[in-house]
């Protein structure tokens, strides 16, 4: 912002913008080193006050506590082992719940334009309703208010005897491969060679004769239809539903989410989903009038703008603030420490406070989330690179 | 399933007087909308009676039992005019700036005289009832001040009322934390702020104090300089990508370390904490306000000869402070949801207290209760405070040129 006024070779020292500019940086540097110089001499003597050393030998010794799911753990391994456990759960929590979000962000954002009065009402009292108040506040309620009010597991709330609600989580039938699966899997693979031939053909279609060939729509119908046919041409179902069935004290098979995780998760999609959906409605709204007006007097039919007309473009709109909705997701994710799910920070936490190591503690987890961003945006931006509009 | 053109014209039409028209052309025009709407009826049907019920038979008597607590927290009872007094500052300058910048007087006017008859007739004590029936008049008279004022000198007046508010922060915090020895306004620490005057307080300060250092970490992101750069933008993307929540605990956990001769209150960490955290987003919003700075203000600005400090002072900062106003308020709304966290590492804020009234083995089990009323009160600031900005939006012409 500062201006460079060309003040010539024989100006005075002091007046020369470049030099400044090199003299200010230095200064700027300094400050800095300064500053992180009197942060670490405060930090040592503050540690040493504490009986304190900073290494990162802590993480091979035995943890010693429990946690309650996650990857194969038992209390006598390492500290560093427990920290991965965290992780991957931070991960599995964070998958599911990006897939879920994303489902309910669109169904609602594409509801808060629907036509139909009370669909779009309903919409707009959702989206306000989990926009406005604190994702702790949400989570703490479900939590407390709702999954451990569910009746005990004997009186279990059940959904068409599939599913299962109790106060120890949600039970759900688990698809299990039978005999015929890898048959069936193979029949698969062939299905997305050949979907993928047809996305390649209806591509060269289209191009050569300058008319949308839906090459997606066609490889996506080739690789349904054949996956659908092919299950039901085999003598037994390939993949069959093992239903989770109350054996003693509790539910056996099938699979079963913690209370803490089915609440983490509940809370997450029904937040980041209100999230999602401003920005879907947003970047189809945000589509000028005269594209529909154009595409119409085209003679496209309303499905058909959407999808060749409005969606491209709005698609382009929408995914770079939906990324950095997932990357919320999973910083939210650190909420869990509020109701005891062990993600990665809770461990964390836990860690910390047994060690005493705060510092090298918090360098991992601050490490581990920037590179999950780090990561997203690399993606986002060979993504952008990828689909640039082409100024014309 | 999605409006072609996206127009309100279908509600809005003349043929809204026709009830039998409008449900057919609002619920039931195409066979797949009669589904959904069947639907959802048969949807809200099963579950509002429920609701209503529940609703019915709820035990709100924790919520009024508690409510001073929930509002003020562990503030002593006998200072508590010192809270209302704030308020009463507050809403007069909100009184004040509505009718400088020609606030609807219907709305205004209404709303106070609405508050009053509710303060009124409510089940209030009597301090209560006072203080809140003098805020009302407090609204409605500083509206018609305004109004006067702005009429007899408007560009003064509204400069006048600018610095009013810049100056009724320092003087609200002097009201609430007082001083110690004395005898009026006695000291009462952060430690024993709480509920939702705690969660306003950790909000606003957060903002109020992020703004300068946004602006500063915008700017040197902007740089020429690389070093100056740099340092910016790492700060920057460090914060924004790491969670709000490790950033309080390392305010709790390493700012002793940092800091070992100081014994700083737990209430003051936090708001640290939020402010570093709330300053790099904050940096980003200006610096989306700097981009759109046209090049060739700048430019004028050489031309007529202002140096660079007065460039940025007089000319790029006005036009992008004035342009990012309502994604300011985007953020002071998120912060303000934001400062539940610090209820997960001990302090007592809206939902730091709610959760200890629920401890309490007199009103064990009234989860739900409480939650609802707490998220309520989020509810109510947070959509207020969004819908106020949307009509900031539009009142400023922004996205309209």
């Amino acid at each position: 912002m500062a201006v460079q006024l060309s003040t010539g070779r024989r100006g005075a020292l002091w007046r020369d913008a470049r030099v400044l500019a090199v003299a200010g940086q230095i200064v700027f540097v300094l400050a800095i080193v300064l500053l992180a110089a009197l942060a670490y001499a405060n930090m040592m003597r503050g540690l040493e006050r504490l009986g304190l050393r900073l290494q990162l030998g802590f993480l091979s010794l035995e943890a010693g506590f429990g946690i309650s799911e996650g990857i194969a753990y038992n209390p006598g391994d390492s500290y560093g082992r427990a920290f991965v456990v965290g992780v991957v759960n931070t991960l599995r929590v964070s998958v599911a719940g990006i897939i879920l979000a994303t489902v309910v962000g669109l169904l609602v954002g594409i509801g808060r334009l629907s036509s139909n009065w009370l669909i779009r009402f309903l919409s707009t009292v959702y989206v306000e309703t989990f926009r406005n108040t604190p994702l702790l506040l949400q989570l703490i309620f479900w939590y407390t208010g709702v999954i451990l009010k569910l009746p005990p597991v004997r009186q279990s709330l059940s959904v068409a005897d599939r599913v299962y609600l109790n106060q120890r989580g949600v039970f759900l039938p688990r698809p299990v491969p039978s005999e015929t699966f890898a048959l069936w899997a193979w029949t698969l693979v062939a299905c997305v060679a050949a979907a993928a031939a047809v996305y390649a053909w209806r591509r060269r279609v289209a191009l050569r004769e300058d008319r949308p060939g839906f090459p997606f729509a066609a490889a996506a119908g080739v690789l349904v239809a054949g996956a659908a046919i092919s299950w039901f041409a085999l003598p037994s179902a390939p993949l069959e539903w093992q239903v989770p069935v109350l054996q003693g004290f509790n539910f056996r098979g099938g699979i079963q989410l913690s209370p803490e995780f089915a609440a983490l998760l509940l809370g997450l999609v029904l937040y980041t989903g209100a999230f999602i959906a401003e920005v879907v409605r947003g970047g189809i709204q945000s589509i000028p009038k005269g594209q529909w007006e154009a595409a119409q007097s085209l003679g496209l039919r309303p499905g058909m703008t959407m999808y060749l007309v409005i969606l491209p473009q709005a698609l382009r709109i929408i995914i770079p603030p939906v990324t950095s909705q997932y990357l919320n997701l999973v910083k939210n994710s650190s909420l869990s420490t509020a109701i005891g799910f062990p993600d990665m920070f809770n461990i964390g936490v836990t860690i910390m406070n047994q060690t005493g190591q705060s510092l090298p503690v918090f360098g991992l987890i601050m490490a581990t989330y920037l590179s999950f961003s780090l990561v997203t945006a690399l993606i986002m931006n060979w993504y952008n690179r990828r689909f640039r509009l082409v100024e014309r | 399933m999605v409006r072609p053109v996206p127009a309100t014209t279908a509600t809005t039409s003349p043929e809204t007087a026709n009830p039998i028209r409008w449900i057919r052309k609002n619920l039931f025009n195409t066979w797949y909308n009669s589904l959904l709407t069947v639907a959802a009826v048969a949807a809200l049907a099963a579950l509002a009676p429920r609701l209503a019920r529940w609703a019915w038979h709820a035990d709100w008597a924790v919520v009024s039992a508690n409510m001073t607590l929930l509002l003020t927290g562990t503030y002593p009872r006998d200072q508590l005019w010192r809270l209302w007094a704030a308020l009463l500052t507050v809403m007069s300058l909100f009184g004040l700036s509505a009718g400088a910048w020609r606030g609807n007087p219907r709305r205004w006017i209404g709303a106070a005289a609405v508050a009053a008859m509710l303060a009124t007739t409510g089940p209030f004590q009597a301090p209560a009832r006072g203080w809140l029936l003098g805020t009302c008049a407090g609204v409605a008279a500083g509206f018609m001040l305004g109004r006067g004022l702005t009429a007899w000198r408007r560009a003064l007046w509204r400069r006048v009322l600018v610095a009013l508010w810049v100056v009724s922060v320092p003087w609200i915090y002097l009201l609430l934390h007082g001083w110690a020895g004395s005898s009026w306004l006695p000291r009462v620490g952060p430690s024993a702020w709480g509920g939702l005057t705690l969660t306003l307080v950790l909000a606003i300060v957060g903002i109020v104090a992020s703004f300068p250092l946004g602006i500063l970490l915008a700017l040197g992101r902007r740089s020429r300089l690389p070093a100056i750069r740099w340092v910016c933008t790492a700060y920057i993307e460090c914060v924004r990508g790491v969670p709000l929540i490790s950033i309080l605990f390392m305010a709790q956990v390493l700012l002793p370390i940092f800091l070992p001769d100081y014994r700083i209150e737990h209430v003051v960490r936090a708001m640290v904490g939020i402010t570093l955290f709330s300053a790099a987003y904050m940096a980003e919003n200006v610096r989306g306000g700097l981009q759109g700075v046209p090049r060739g203000q700048i430019e004028a600005a050489h031309a007529l000869g202002l140096n660079g400090i007065q460039t940025l002072a007089l000319i790029v900062l006005p036009q992008a402070l004035r342009a990012v106003l309502p994604a300011i308020v985007g953020q002071f709304i998120s912060l303000l949801k934001d400062t539940s966290l610090v209820a997960v590492v001990g302090l007592l804020e809206l939902l730091g207290i709610a959760r200890s009234v629920l401890a309490n083995p007199t009103w064990l089990g009234r989860q739900a209760e409480v939650y609802l009323f707490v998220a309520m009160v989020y509810f109510i600031f947070s959509f207020s405070m969004s819908s106020a900005s949307r009509r900031l939006e539009r009142a400023l012409g922004l996205g309209e040129r």
